[in-house]
């Protein structure tokens, strides 16, 4: 799959102004037990103290296994979700400190695109109503005649034939949903479009062409994505840097080519040796590391540094110590203080 | 890597898309019970629509010279004690019966839809404020809440309609918020907050049409328990007052005091409310096999 995908990224761009950054982010869910009076047992440390900056432009990768906090973090930017603690800013300005106005007009500035195709559009409304609905709440394009023209354009760029206008969700297959997603994300003209897993439920031929389409409208558009996947192999064609996520830390963050060549946090190099390599020979020589053990669960996560039970270079002071993230080489961070 | 698949269920919504014809179709072999109900459903909606054209009599004015004849020729059903023909009467009692039972369901399962969706919607303290006065307001029975509704209020056809929606708003709020708390989940209500979509917008566009089916459910339930709440409070002499034609008035005179000369008086309306009742039940029941497969009884 992976061959179908362009190789047309430009490694210049994600060295501009920066555009969203995230400090110090985290989301704890309370775990509560009892029905008449409840008490909390426990958090959830879905996101714990995750920071990174994204450049105007970049595509920034965001890989973990399942259940790391990938989609929180992405929810907390979207403000779905009411951060723990920590600090979001987006062009400068702390999103935290707005009004319920000014977060109106900023809420249009950061889309998403979700992975389910199915569940993540309204089977009640016609794909016009869809992509027609924000544009007249927002005043974008008050004028019904002219709404309806772009809603034919933004189709048209996405992929889809104009007509689709009058069809239900239910009318259209899963890779066209998903392209009424991208769509809907466009509506607004965001500047930063948050891709949450949005090829992984996608059938692999399709995939390719959906991430062709996003790559294309990221040029076209000056958009900025965080694009968030367990797929490795279809991240290190798109993005420009990659951050990996284990247990709602963040354990390793560089440029794409940097991490896949060299990664160094051991975690890493376990995900990024149950990738498979097209060459079988090649394959059936290569080493594969998997962590010993299970993921640990959030709620009482492992002291120290949160992967010393499955870590092959875990040493005593692993366990109590919380690591660093440190920048190892120019752009290369890595919370591991064994490498 | 995982084929496309739905997250929810959406069969449930692909029922309400089939044109109404076929829907009526599938009702009438699949359900016969359910036609039957739908049949009197219709018979009485034309008697309360067409009252005015099947009878020539009046229904309030006194005809002192034909008090309580028994079922003839002129008066298929008898007269009362003021002479009123009683078919006409029951037939007008239709209109009385339909109008308030209507209104009042819609009012009740509308009310509850809003109030459940937001309940849903909001989470949190409000939810769990809203739900406890619904608990509160639910371990009443509905007749008792009604009661209690127009002893305060007084009686009259505005309050009556006031005392039976009151006690259908909790129950249909309980019922939908269960269907709204699954749709809050779904990604096209974070994606319409995301786009900075107003509350009311995301509750009322976004969310309400997609629990339409418990919503339906519950308004042709509604209409049934109405009527026989209407005609309980109008027998109790707390509702629908005389000489307005309404069957549970109706009965209460007949059944007072004419039972055993005259058994026509109350016979006829006491049948009137019986097979209203069972008609709209019936048709209530059909209408939730249809609308919510997970309760069908097969
Ligand atoms: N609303 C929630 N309530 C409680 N726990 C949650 C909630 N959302 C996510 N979690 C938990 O937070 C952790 C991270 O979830 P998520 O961000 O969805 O991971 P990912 O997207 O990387 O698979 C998981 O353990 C998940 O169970
Ligand atoms: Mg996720």
């Amino acid at each position: 799959m992976s061959a179908q995908i362009r190789e047309s990224r430009d490694k210049s761009v994600g060295k501009g102004e920066t555009l969203l950054e995230v400090r110090n982010l985290k989301k704890y869910f309370a775990v509560t037990e009892g029905v008449v009076r409840r008490r909390a047992i426990g958090n959830v440390k879905a996101v714990d103290g995750v920071s990174f900056t994204i450049a105007r432009g970049e595509i920034l990768g965001l890989v973990g296994e399942s259940g790391c906090g990938k989609t929180t973090t992405g929810r907390c930017i979207l403000q779905l979700e009411t951060p723990t603690s920590g600090e979001i800013v987006f062009e400068g300005v702390n999103l935290e400190k707005l009004d319920q106005k000014a977060m109106v007009a900023w809420r249009q500035k950061i889309q998403v695109i979700f992975q389910d195709p199915y569940s993540s559009l309204n089977p009640r409304m016609k794909v016009g109503e869809i992509l027609g609905e924000p544009m007249r709440v927002h005043r974008v394009e008050p004028n019904a005649a002219k709404r309806r023209q772009r809603i034919a354009e933004l189709l048209t760029v996405c992929g889809l034939p104009a007509k689709f206008a009058d069809r239900y969700p239910h009318e259209m297959s899963g890779g066209q949903r998903q392209r009424v997603g991208i769509a809907r994300a466009l509506c607004l003209n965001p500047d930063f479009i948050i891709c949450d897993e949005a090829v992984s439920a996608l059938d692999v031929s399709i995939q390719a062409q959906v991430i062709n389409l996003l790559e294309d409208l990221r040029e076209e558009f000056n958009l900025t994505y965080l694009f968030i996947a367990h797929d490795l192999s279809v991240v290190h064609h798109l993005c420009n840097r990659v951050a990996v996520m284990y247990l709602g830390r963040m354990v390793e963050l560089a440029e794409s080519d940097e991490l896949f060549d060299n990664p160094m946090h051991p975690y890493t190099q376990a995900l990024l040796s149950a990738v498979p390599v097209p060459d079988p020979t090649v394959e059936a020589q290569r080493s594969h590391q998997v962590p010993k053990g299970e993921v640990p669960s959030p709620i009482n996560p492992p002291s120290g540094c949160v992967f010393h039970p499955r870590c092959p270079l875990a040493v005593d002071s692993c366990r109590a110590q919380v690591p660093e993230f440190r920048e190892l080489k120019p752009g290369h961070w890595v919370a591991c203080p064994r490498v | 890597m995982a084929t496309p698949q739905a997250v929810i269920d959406t069969s449930e919504l692909d029922q309400l898309r089939i044109p109404l014809r076929t829907q009526l179709w599938r009702l009438v072999r699949k359900q016969p019970l359910g036609a039957a109900g739908a049949f009197i459903v219709i018979i009485m909606s034309l008697a309360a629509i067409f009252a005015n054209v099947i009878t020539s009599y009046n229904p309030v004015a006194n005809d002192l010279a034909s008090m309580l004849q028994s079922p003839e020729a002129n008066h298929w059903m008898g007269t009362d004690e003021f002479g009123r023909d009683i078919l006409t009467r029951v037939i007008y009692g239709a209109r009385t019966a339909l109008s308030i039972g209507l209104t009042a369901a819609f009012l009740g399962a509308t009310g509850g839809l809003v109030l459940g969706v937001a309940s849903a919607y909001f989470g949190g303290i409000f939810d769990l404020i809203t739900q406890r006065i619904v608990d509160v307001l639910m371990a009443f029975p509905l007749i008792i809440m009604a009661l209690a509704v127009v002893a305060t209020l007084g009686p009259g056809a505005q309050n009556v309609i006031i005392a039976i929606t009151i006690p259908f708003i909790p129950t249909c709020a309980r019922v939908v918020r269960s269907s709204a708390l699954a749709i809050r989940e779904i990604p096209y209500v974070d994606a319409a907050r995301a786009l900075g979509f107003s509350h009311a917008r995301i509750i009322l566009r976004h969310m309400v049409p997609n629990v339409m089916a418990p919503y339906l459910i519950m308004l042709s339930t509604f209409v049934g328990q109405a009527i026989l709440l209407e005609a309980v409070l109008s027998y109790l002499g707390m509702g629908v007052q005389d000489p307005t034609p309404a069957w549970g008035l109706m009965l209460k005179g007949g059944a007072e005091e004419f039972l055993e000369s005259a058994p026509w008086v109350s016979i006829f309306p006491g049948l009137a409310i019986s097979f209203a009742v069972f008609g709209f039940n019936l048709f209530g029941d059909a209408m939730r096999d249809v609308l919510d497969p997970k309760m069908r009884r097969d």
